[in-house]
């Protein structure tokens, strides 16, 4: 970005990734006040009514669940993985846009990153919510459960090193800290900008207490800058590892369909592409309700369909390769797994997943569809729904008929499996909910640098320093 | 506009980011450590049995062997207890009018045997054999204490499983020779220098793992292997 300003006379022909006649005051209030001034409306209070009904859907799910065992669900041997396993791959997958939008999009210093990162962050972490609630209550015992961490037990034992399950317990924990502390760390200045403008005690106090004594000193923005840099650099290897471990839950089982190679690049894809499909799917209704289409422009959303479409084909490349894989095997059950996953009894679930995560995305690639958010919107909910159809057509369709054909039996749902489901999706929306009431969902500093006004003159900075320039400081302000 | 918090907020905060993780750390450890109290494991603490048995008494001052009573232990799963007969071999002589062994005459004559409070009460999930400790050198007061000193029978130990793992191991650190099995005393506190075991006195560090070795003790894989214990 910093050339293309340099050159003179250069026009980007892109569309700009805040909308023209911004200033300073305007970007503080037009976000700020989503929080500050407009209280609940009616829009809001609807919406969240619905989608908390979800979320206490789940909670008595949750609770008949502890109170009955896992019996409730559908899972049966040889079955044993089945809607539990599912759901958190595919929320867990969704995380991964937040990070990556947050930590390798800042490394690569894209700019658009900028306000979509804190709504993708948020995202993120309630989308981890959601998925920790699977194993956590798969397990059966749930109130056991800190029997997977390594602490001085009274059994003298450490918890099985070698068992996925464990290695799920760091990746998962660990993403959930660190992409907490990043999204907290990120909202500090505006927090200190939201008790600036607060116009009540009790809001002062909350957001300043946030804000954690932030006055925007230039000590403060250097600490801040080189801290966030730190943390994207700590979360950027976490966009990889997480999801590369969550597919180790798979491979390192030898059930056929699950013993692949390719299996931690094809997850990872797969999570970045589930993930931007949820960040779209989220952003196109709020940018419509909150009128944000300043600061989330046509040129974020052509942008995210450009990712989609890139790791969309490494999934399709993956489902290529699954089969090519199960063929140079030269193993019959590779072999008959492959069959029963395409031409089996299931055969329709595999059918639907290449309609909806390789055929209906490549709507993608012309112009005039990324555009239209309609149309994004659709492929974006083709894409979640189909995310979730690949796990189920992983897990589900390799277990129901492995290799004793005395033990093969058909999985079916029951009705505590959907209310888990669809309760979880509740829970996560009622967390989106509150947090666009309570929280700044687009950083305002970080929208205040894309300013034209924001862009330090070198030169002119030089002769403030020396005394020679007359007028303002050039520097941008906070909170100005 | 004024200040929003005091001034000493600034140190709070600070404080609060050391206090915090002493706070969470110190939390943790009590309940760990709580885990492992008397109050939770019950060790120390002497059970009431139906027959104010002692094992002072029997064991210390009469010198019986182990075996007179826990007929199995070398040969079976459990130690054994012993049938009312058992006691009525000398109490038929011996205190036969005495009013506490009523209880032992009256299951005599009934041939009800007597209901005694299990106290080495080991969780069903944990398959334990007494013969197989007995016969690869682990004596009765590695586990059971001294027992010769308890007038009511107590717990020495946690039983919990981090205090079976210190034995499976280290096996060469508790194992002795096998005629000193029901020894009360061990190690010996005057070198024992008559005994053919150990000619030169014992020295665990050294006849330990000679032991181990003699009797042929499974190696530590094994020992601690999940399915040794949990069948």
């Amino acid at each position: 970005m910093a050339e293309v300003f340099k050159k003179e006379g250069y026009v980007d022909p892109r569309p700009p990734v805040l909308g023209p006649g911004h200033n300073f005051r305007s970007i503080s209030e037009k976000i700020g006040d989503i929080v500050l001034m407009r209280g609940f409306q009616k829009g809001w209070v609807f919406g969240f009514a619905i989608v908390f009904l979800g979320a206490l859907m789940l909670f008595n799910t949750i609770g008949y669940l502890v109170l009955k065992g896992v019996g409730i669900w559908g899972n049966s041997i040889p079955v044993a993985w089945a809607f539990d396993i599912i759901n958190f791959v595919w929320w867990i997958g969704i995380g991964h846009a937040g990070t990556l939008i947050s930590a390798i999009l800042l490394l690569l210093r894209q700019s658009w990153r900028n306000s979509i990162n804190r709504f993708a962050e948020a995202m993120t972490l309630f989308a981890v919510a959601c998925a920790g609630l699977f194993p956590a209550l798969h397990t059966g015992r749930p109130w056991v459960d800190y029997w997977l961490f390594p602490y001085p037990n009274t059994m003298g034992m450490w918890p099985n090193f070698r068992s996925p399950l464990m290695w799920d317990v760091f990746a998962v924990s660990t993403y959930a800290t660190v992409s907490l502390l990043f999204w907290f760390m990120g909202l500090i200045p505006d927090f200190a900008g939201l008790r600036d403008s607060a116009k009540n005690k009790v809001q002062r106090s909350i957001y300043g207490l946030l804000a954690m004594g932030w006055r925007g000193d230039a000590r403060h923005w250097q600490r801040y800058e080189t801290a966030y840099l730190l943390l994207a650099g700590l979360s950027t290897p976490l966009v990889l590892s997480v999801h590369t471990i969550v597919s180790y839950d798979f491979s390192v089982g030898i059930i056929p369909g699950w013993h692949a190679t390719i299996f931690p690049p094809y997850f990872v894809a797969g999570a970045i592409y589930a993930g931007f499909a949820m960040v779209l799917t989220l952003a196109i209704p709020v940018r419509k309700f909150y009128h944000l289409e300043d600061f989330i422009t046509i040129r974020h959303i052509r942008n995210m369909c450009k990712v989609m479409l890139a790791t969309g084909l490494i999934v399709g490349y993956g489902y290529l390769m699954e089969l090519f894989m199960s063929w140079y095997s030269a193993n019959t059950y590779e072999m008959f797994m492959m069959k029963n996953r395409i031409f089996g009894p299931y055969g329709y679930m595999y059918w639907l997943l290449i309609l909806c995560n390789v055929l209906v995305p490549q709507l993608l690639w012309i112009k005039k569809f990324r555009d239209k958010l309609g149309v994004v919107f659709l492929v974006s909910m083709f894409i979640n729904v189909g995310m979730w159809l690949e796990r189920f057509v992983i897990i589900v369709m390799s277990l129901n008929r492995d290799f004793l054909p005395a033990s093969w039996r058909m999985y079916k749902p029951t009705v505590f499996d959907f209310t888990m489901f669809f309760g979880t999706i509740g829970f996560f929306l009622t967390c989106m909910f509150l947090f666009i009431r309570f929280v700044p969902m687009i950083p305002i500093f970080e929208m205040k640098t894309l300013l034209p006004e924001s862009k330090v003159d070198e030169h002119k900075v030089e002769e403030h320093i020396s005394g020679t320039s007359v007028g303002a400081n050039p520097l941008p302000q906070f909170g100005d | 506009m004024p200040q929003l918090f005091h001034r000493s907020t600034n140190t709070l905060a600070r404080l609060s980011i050391v206090l915090g993780i002493l706070l969470a750390g110190g939390v943790l450890l009590i309940l760990l450590q709580a885990n492992r109290t008397p109050y939770v494991t019950q060790a120390f603490v002497p059970r009431e049995q139906p027959v104010q048995f002692s094992h002072k008494h029997h064991v210390g001052d009469d010198g019986i062997d182990c075996r007179y009573c826990h007929t199995s232990v070398e040969s079976t799963a459990t130690a054994g207890m012993p049938a009312t007969k058992t006691c009525m071999n000398c109490h038929s002589q011996l205190f036969s009018n005495s009013q506490y062994l009523e209880i032992v005459r009256e299951s005599w004559r009934s041939g009800q045997p007597i209901k005694w409070t299990k106290v080495h009460d080991l969780p069903d999930f944990v398959y334990f054999n007494h013969s197989i400790h007995v016969n690869k050198g682990v004596g009765c007061s590695s586990c059971h204490g001294r027992v010769d000193l308890m007038p009511l029978m107590w717990n020495v130990n946690t039983l919990q499983m981090e205090w079976c793992l210190e034995c499976h191991r280290n096996p060469e650190k508790f194992i002795r020779p096998k005629s000193k099995i029901t020894e009360m005393e061990w190690p010996p506190s005057d070198k024992d220098k008559d005994s053919k075991d150990y000619p030169n006195g014992w020295n665990q560090a050294v006849d330990g793992p000679r032991l181990v070795k003699e009797y042929n003790v499974q190696p530590v894989t094994v020992l601690t292997s999940c399915s040794t214990c949990h069948r």
